[in-house]
């Protein structure tokens, strides 16, 4: 997988979960994407957004363009430096929530993309990378 | 030691009318911004600058002689963000006083050729950090806009419609984030005790994502009208919305949902034993639109 553009994005307030957004929509649509894939990029981000400001005490967000030899797609990774995932099987479980959330967000970004990826070290932090293919 | 302060003290009235020559129309943009004004900004930085050199170090610009310069250009900087200045104009606006400032560095020096080219190199190095000064204050200018607007975006107050004896509508735009959905739902539960309406009609055509924190609210909103003796419908459900809540794993079973509004009011008006019916009049302007849409 090559990356041909990228942008990293601060994810402190709750504004900037809202800028983060946008740009995904932005690069999706200048992609060419589906407005049914816009939408699903659109809200993982939104979800994965939002638990590393909620959870994660804020970090960033990388936007990417990729292309292998075979299509282009568009990557998206979170990292923040907060406690990280213990249980990561128990977190991506729907319903499963600490935080009072409805505990859909993992498990439902997972099912919005085509690659999914969790890298998290308990007392480090988070790394989630998504890809959605065109 | 540089005779750039002295050039520039000397000669400030000198710099300043050829700069304004210099300057190209666009970089005036006279459109924007009246002569008086570019006048006073001219009058001001070209002082500052000179209060600066008097330090007589013009390399370091964060140095306490400088501040009066740094606030100069983050105002003039910020002002022409608001205004509607290019970066690259309100750069240039700065690096034009480089073609007035070498004239007479030259002119001054003309005796001396030798040293000719340092003070030039001197001269280049503070216009150049002033110019990166400037684009720094207009972009973060720039920034502070668009994060004001979306915190306007995010603050704006959504109307409770009365659509009919008994029923409300809520039509909510933008971003629907914790602090203003708080408000939706605190202004809609009062709407709804008020008018003692039996039927709330929630439209989210305006609502650009849906993702479990806004399901959420909506849950919780709808949730809190049921035991206020109201039902709610949810209306402006666009199919790329609807697929993504399936994704999502988000329930709404226990939810009315329509397409579009226009669908849930006609519902509205016949759970509240109402209906919609055409006149003898109004019957030949249907058939006549009615045969249009074919
Ligand atoms: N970036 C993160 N850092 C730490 N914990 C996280 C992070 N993202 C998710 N989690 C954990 O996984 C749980 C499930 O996340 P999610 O499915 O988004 O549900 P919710 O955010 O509604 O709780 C969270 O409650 C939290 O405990
Ligand atoms: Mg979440």
């Amino acid at each position: 997988m090559r990356s041909t553009k990228r942008e990293t994005l601060p994810i402190a307030t709750s504004a900037d979960v809202v800028l983060a957004r946008q740009k995904v929509r932005q690069w999706a649509i200048e992609m060419k994407f589906t407005l049914v894939d816009q939408t699903k990029l659109v809200t993982a981000a939104s979800e994965l957004a939002r638990n590393a400001l909620d959870h994660g005490k804020g970090g960033h967000m990388v936007v990417e363009a990729v292309e292998n030899t075979a299509r282009t797609g568009l990557k998206l990774t979170f990292e923040d430096r907060g406690p990280g995932i213990t249980d990561i099987e128990a977190a991506l479980r729907d319903g499963f929530t600490t935080g009072g959330g409805m505990g859909l967000g993992l498990g439902g970004s997972k099912r919005l993309v085509n690659d999914f990826h969790i890298e998290s070290q308990p007392g480090k932090g988070t790394r989630i990378t998504v890809v959605r293919w065109k | 030691m540089s005779k750039l302060p002295e050039i520039i003290q000397n000669h400030e009235e000198g710099i300043r009318s050829e700069w304004l020559k210099a300057m190209s129309t666009t970089v005036r943009r006279s459109d924007l911004m009246t002569d008086s004004e570019i006048q006073s900004q001219t009058r001001e930085l070209l002082a500052a600058i000179v209060a600066g050199v008097k330090s007589r170090d013009i390399t370091d610009l964060d140095a306490q002689a400088w501040t009066q310069t740094r606030e100069v250009l983050q105002s003039i900087s910020a002002s022409r963000a608001r205004q509607g200045f290019t970066p690259s104009e309100t750069t240039m606006f700065v690096l034009s006083l480089k073609q007035p400032l070498f004239t007479v560095i030259r002119k001054e020096l003309s005796k001396t050729p030798d040293i000719v080219f340092d003070e030039l190199w001197a001269a280049t190095l503070l216009l150049d950090k002033l110019a990166l000064l400037t684009t720094d204050a207009f972009l973060e200018t720039r920034e502070q806009i668009i994060f004001r607007q979306q915190q306007e975006l995010m603050e704006l107050s959504t109307p409770v419609v009365k659509l009919w004896e008994g029923i409300l509508a809520l039509p909510i735009i933008g971003t629907l984030d914790s602090a203003r959905t708080q408000v939706v739902m605190e202004s809609l539960l009062q709407a709804v005790v008020q008018s003692n309406s039996r039927i709330a009609i929630i439209d989210i055509t305006g609502v650009p994502t849906v993702d479990t924190l806004v399901a959420q609210h909506l849950l919780k909103t709808i949730t809190a009208a049921r035991l206020m003796g109201a039902e709610c419908i949810i209306s402006g459900v666009r199919p790329q919305i609807a697929q993504t809540i399936v994704h999502l794993g988000i329930d709404l079973s226990g939810v009315i949902t329509k397409a579009r509004m226009a669908d849930a009011f006609a519902l509205a008006l016949q759970r509240s034993g109402r209906a919609v019916v055409a006149t003898q009049n109004g019957a030949g302007a249907k058939k006549q639109e009615a045969k249009k849409e074919e």
